[in-house]
């Protein structure tokens, strides 16, 4: 080895020279592990901190605080004409009854601390009662122990956010409902719940009551709008994009506009639903039908780059088995390609779902902001949906709307987690070996 | 004239049989030569040599033989080197029978040189045996480069072969018949005569496969055997009913 | 061409040594190209893709009920003319072929002609086994479906039992119809592709190089197939071994830079060729 060795180097220093640099080799393959590894420790711990904090604030909000307490159901009282009717509930006082109940839980006495007993309790309350009464008449002329939820400023205090040490004139609570609070819990008439309002109350000024069924009605709705337009048109593009149109320039700039338009911000595609079906149309704002008809042009553009990319991935050589045994180009898309590339259209399609579910600028912009009590019936009511609805909740001032919007983030992260699991379990079932 | 194999080894497998049935034609034709010339200079010692020599002419058929067999198991040959392949077995075994007969007259001229001489024969045998020589050594070289013209002017040569020898067949008649002391030395000669033109068949039978190497075919024309010694019977010019020894 | 674009198009090997080789091929075709009552019939077939040409001036007869093998080294132009006798060039945009093909007198590039049933008449085997994705019942049932051959479910299960019968196969999977076709070994899965073709009742059946990815065993299998099928169905194989082409057709065609050499009975033709460069192909000399 005096000169320089020119050209290939024999055997014997080849072995002596690849020993020679494993060392070294090895040291930088186990630095790069290293680093990946810690990558992924700081990914995983940011990823606890970020589940803890959501949850530590969130599950609270699953839960409030209820109180029990015997109620007379008089029926004179709640049922004037007493034909059960709706009408005749609405005319009733059904507000008495539970006042009356509740004066009776804490002996309150006189016009001023009743006032303050009957601030405890919830507005809802009454409605309550009524439907209570309306789907069980025979209830009427008993006394039950009912559950009724407490005022947002009780539950507040309860949970500690408004403290008792705070001087009177400066806390929502007075002093006197402190007292009665004191005696039902010492009587052991306040209860922690899993809050049925949250899950089945639609949207509403008291936080007590406040739920997000209407909002996940419509999230559900406007999704499905979405999927019939977006799916079949996605799909239906893609294979055109792939089998059919020829390739010359028209074809080129519709593929280049269709993958510009996945990078296109999703206000746009607010501002043009605004502009067209709404200013030109004149079609009605905050329905799901405009809600899913604008997240469908949101969303094509994925639908068709991954059901593109899938009808790729189909190898040729089932294309011209079929061709070669005379199946038409139809038959051959139809029979062969689409069965084989449907996982990844699947996969694709609910991916862009998903993402779909979690917009809320487009939504905004055609007004599907709009504060609706009501659940939407059809696709064509107004509604409003899941992340909008986080996205009010956010702006309201009461304590009580903090703990009930991280239990809306949690719901619509177990939404779109369900959504994930389904893609995968969707494309395990269908892939094919070939 | 065709390129060379890709596959250079095959190159060299077919070069060696062709150079071993070069070296094997030389053998030969010494051969004759030696044989020729023990007769006409009555050299015992040269004789013995041309017997002992048929040995290394025995191998070399054999190797042929067994090389062009592995070629073929092998490598599969096709068109011209396949040709090559299957004439040069049979080509190979015309060649060792050559030397067989070869061999033979040198033990015959072994005994001849014992008996009395015969005149004028030995002469015309010699010059059968160059002509013979000389077609030899012209079919082995349309052979090697495939000649098609050369190995069919070498198949019209054997008729002058042939000639040769129904001359000498007449004289050994009359000699036989003038003399009876002549007979038996006549008979070796005959032997022999028969031996050379049978070795001009052989020669014939090479050029034939020539013409097949070159062209993938075999020769249409029937080979011209001029030799009608056994076929007829007037060959002697006297009734054949007569007998021998009469007059 | 009606199709849309569906493969990429086929990557043309450049020939060997495309300068002097030209200067060496023959004016016309040399050998027999006629054949009495020929099956199919190609004259003047030239196939371009763009502007580059791979074939030129090819005329041949295919026989009923015999089989011929296209052999030539790469970038010859045999597969080529193989895919122009189904039509399945038109599936490459770029691909222009003129000339005159016709099959039972009727010419198969007509404009009114349906390349549909024509692939049902003219079948093919592919060199990578590629059944579909689906059960091997359903791979040999696809083309009599869709074709309409079958009378109904009873007559189909016959017409994918004959076929598999045909092919050599129905002994290995007559208790195993619903397994998939990509189940099976590689000779199993391309005597299954034959099955397929065979199960639509075409006249020709054309193999691209159907042998290449078999192991000798299986290879075996199918050269005895093509022999057993070579009394009903005319096959055309193009094949890179010479030693199958002249183990199983009766005529050999040897295609060389997009021209038919030479075309002749296998037998002659590998004993003794008539143009150098047949020569030279067949006994491996292209020095």
């Amino acid at each position: 080895m005096i000169d320089t060795p020119k050209g290939l180097v024999s055997p014997t220093t080849a072995t002596e020279r690849v020993a020679a640099s494993m060392a070294k080799r090895k040291k930088s393959e186990r630095n790069f592990q290293l680093l990946g590894r810690s990558a992924i420790a700081v990914a995983l711990a940011f990823l606890v901190v970020l589940f803890f904090s959501i949850f530590s604030k969130g599950l609270p909000g699953f839960f409030q605080y209820y109180v029990e307490i015997e109620v007379e159901i008089d029926r004179e009282k709640l049922d004037p004409t007493g034909d059960l009717s709706l009408q005749s509930l609405y005319d009733g006082d059904a507000r008495g009854v539970i006042r009356s109940a509740l004066y009776a839980a804490v002996d309150a006495e006189g016009r001023k601390n009743k006032r303050a007993a009957g601030k405890l309790i919830s507005a809802g309350a009454e409605q309550r009662l009524r439907e209570l009464v309306y789907d069980d008449p025979s209830l009427m002329d008993t006394t039950q122990t009912l559950r009724f939820a407490l005022d947002d400023d009780v539950d507040s205090f309860l949970r500690g956010f408004i403290k008792r040490e705070t001087p009177e004139n400066d806390r929502r609570i007075s002093d006197k409902m402190v007292e009665y609070i004191d005696r039902l819990q010492s009587d052991g008439k306040i209860v922690y719940a899993f809050s049925d309002y949250l899950i089945f109350g639609s949207a509403s000024r008291n936080p007590e009551m406040a739920g997000i069924y209407g909002a996940f009605i419509g999230s559900i709705l406007t999704l499905s709008v979405c999927l019939v337009l977006a799916f079949p048109i996605g799909v239906a593009t893609a294979i055109y994009l792939e089998e059919i149109a020829p390739k010359n320039r028209i074809t080129e700039i519709i593929e280049i506009n269709i993958n510009n338009l996945a990078a296109v911000p999703s206000v746009v595609f607010g501002i043009l639903g605004l502009a067209v079906f709404i200013g030109i149309f004149g079609m009605p704002r905050s329905i799901p039908l405009i809600g899913g008809v604008v997240l469908a042009l949101m969303t094509l553009p994925t639908i068709i780059i991954s059901s593109r990319a899938a009808i790729r991935a189909v190898p040729p050589s089932v294309r011209e088995a079929a061709l070669g045994v005379g199946a038409s180009q139809v038959q051959t898309i139809f029979h062969h390609v689409i069965p084989l590339a449907m996982p990844g259209m699947l996969t694709g399609t609910i991916i862009g779902m998903a993402q779909a579910l979690g917009e809320t600028a487009p939504l905004l912009m055609i007004g599907m902001v709009a504060f609706i009590v009501d659940v939407p019936g059809g696709v064509t009511d107004p509604g409003t949906v899941l992340p909008v609805q986080i996205f009010m909740w956010a702006d309201f001032a009461e304590r009580m709307f903090v703990q009930k919007t991280s239990a809306a983030i949690i719901v619509l992260l177990a939404f779109l987690i369900t959504m994930n699991a389904a893609a995968i379990i969707v494309r395990k079932k269908l892939e094919r070996r070939w | 004239m065709s390129d060379l194999h890709i596959v250079s080894q095959f190159q060299r497998e077919l070069d060696a049989i062709k150079a071993k049935i070069i070296k094997m034609g030389g053998l030969v034709e010494a051969s004759i030569v030696g044989a020729s010339a023990s007769l006409y200079n009555r050299d015992a010692e040269l004789a013995e040599q041309v017997r002992a020599a048929d040995a290394a002419i025995d191998a070399l058929e054999q190797q042929i033989n067994d090389e062009a067999a592995r070629v073929i198991a092998l490598r599969s040959p096709n068109a011209e080197d396949l040709r090559l392949l299957l004439t040069v077995i049979k080509v190979s075994g015309n060649l060792e029978r050559i030397a067989d007969y070869s061999k033979n007259i040198a033990k015959r001229t072994r005994v001849l040189l014992e008996l009395r001489s015969i005149e004028g024969s030995p002469a015309a045998l010699r010059r059968m045996a160059r002509e013979v020589e000389l077609m030899l050594g012209d079919a082995l070289n349309a052979y090697v480069q495939q000649d098609q013209a050369l190995a069919l002017a070498v198949i019209e040569r054997d008729e002058a072969v042939d000639q040769i020898y129904n001359t000498l067949f007449r004289e050994f008649l009359t000699f036989m018949m003038e003399d009876p002391r002549n007979i038996t030395a006549c008979m070796h000669l005959h032997f022999i005569a028969k031996n050379i033109e049978r070795m001009g068949d052989h020669v014939t039978s090479i050029a034939e496969q020539v013409v097949f190497y070159a062209s993938g075919e075999k020769p249409t024309d029937e080979r011209t055997k001029a030799d009608i010694t056994s076929s007829d019977a007037t060959l002697s010019g006297m009734n054949p009913t007569r007998s021998i020894g009469a007059e | 061409m009606e199709d849309g674009k569906m493969v990429e198009p086929q990557k043309v090997d450049a020939p060997v040594r495309p300068d002097i080789d030209l200067a060496k091929l023959p004016n016309a075709t040399i050998g027999d190209i006629y054949v009495e009552n020929p099956r199919m019939t190609a004259r003047q077939v030239r196939v371009n893709y763009g502007d580059k040409t791979a074939i030129e001036d090819v005329s041949l007869d295919i026989g009923g009920s015999e089989v011929i093998s296209f052999i030539g080294p790469s970038g010859c132009g045999k597969s080529t003319f193989l895919r122009c006798l189904n039509r399945m060039n038109d599936t490459i945009k770029t691909c222009k072929v003129s000339g005159d093909i016709r099959l039972n007198g009727g010419d198969i590039y007509a404009p009114d002609v349906d390349v549909v049933p024509l692939r049902a008449r003219v079948g093919m085997v592919f060199q990578k086994p590629n059944p579909f994705p689906k059960s091997i019942f359903d791979n040999v049932a696809y083309g009599p479906k869709i074709h309409g051959l079958a009378d109904n479910t009873g007559h189909l299960k016959q017409i994918v039992q004959e076929a598999l019968e045909r092919a050599g196969l129905w002994s290995e999977v007559h208790n195993r119809l619903d397994d998939p076709g990509t189940g099976l070994s590689g000779g199993q899965q391309q005597r299954l592709c034959i099955a397929r073709a065979i199960a639509v009742s075409p006249e020709i059946i054309l193999m691209d190089e159907p042998c290449s990815a078999l192991d000798p065993i299986a290879t075996a299998r199918i050269e005895q197939l093509i022999h057993e099928l070579s009394s009903e169905y005319s096959i055309v194989i193009v094949t890179h071994s010479l030693q199958q082409a002249a183990r199983v057709s009766k005529r050999t065609a040897y295609f060389h830079l997009g021209r038919l050499v030479e075309v002749g009975l296998t037998d002659k033709l590998f004993m003794k060729p008539q143009h150098e460069m047949t020569n030279n192909y067949i006994t491996g000399r292209f020095g």
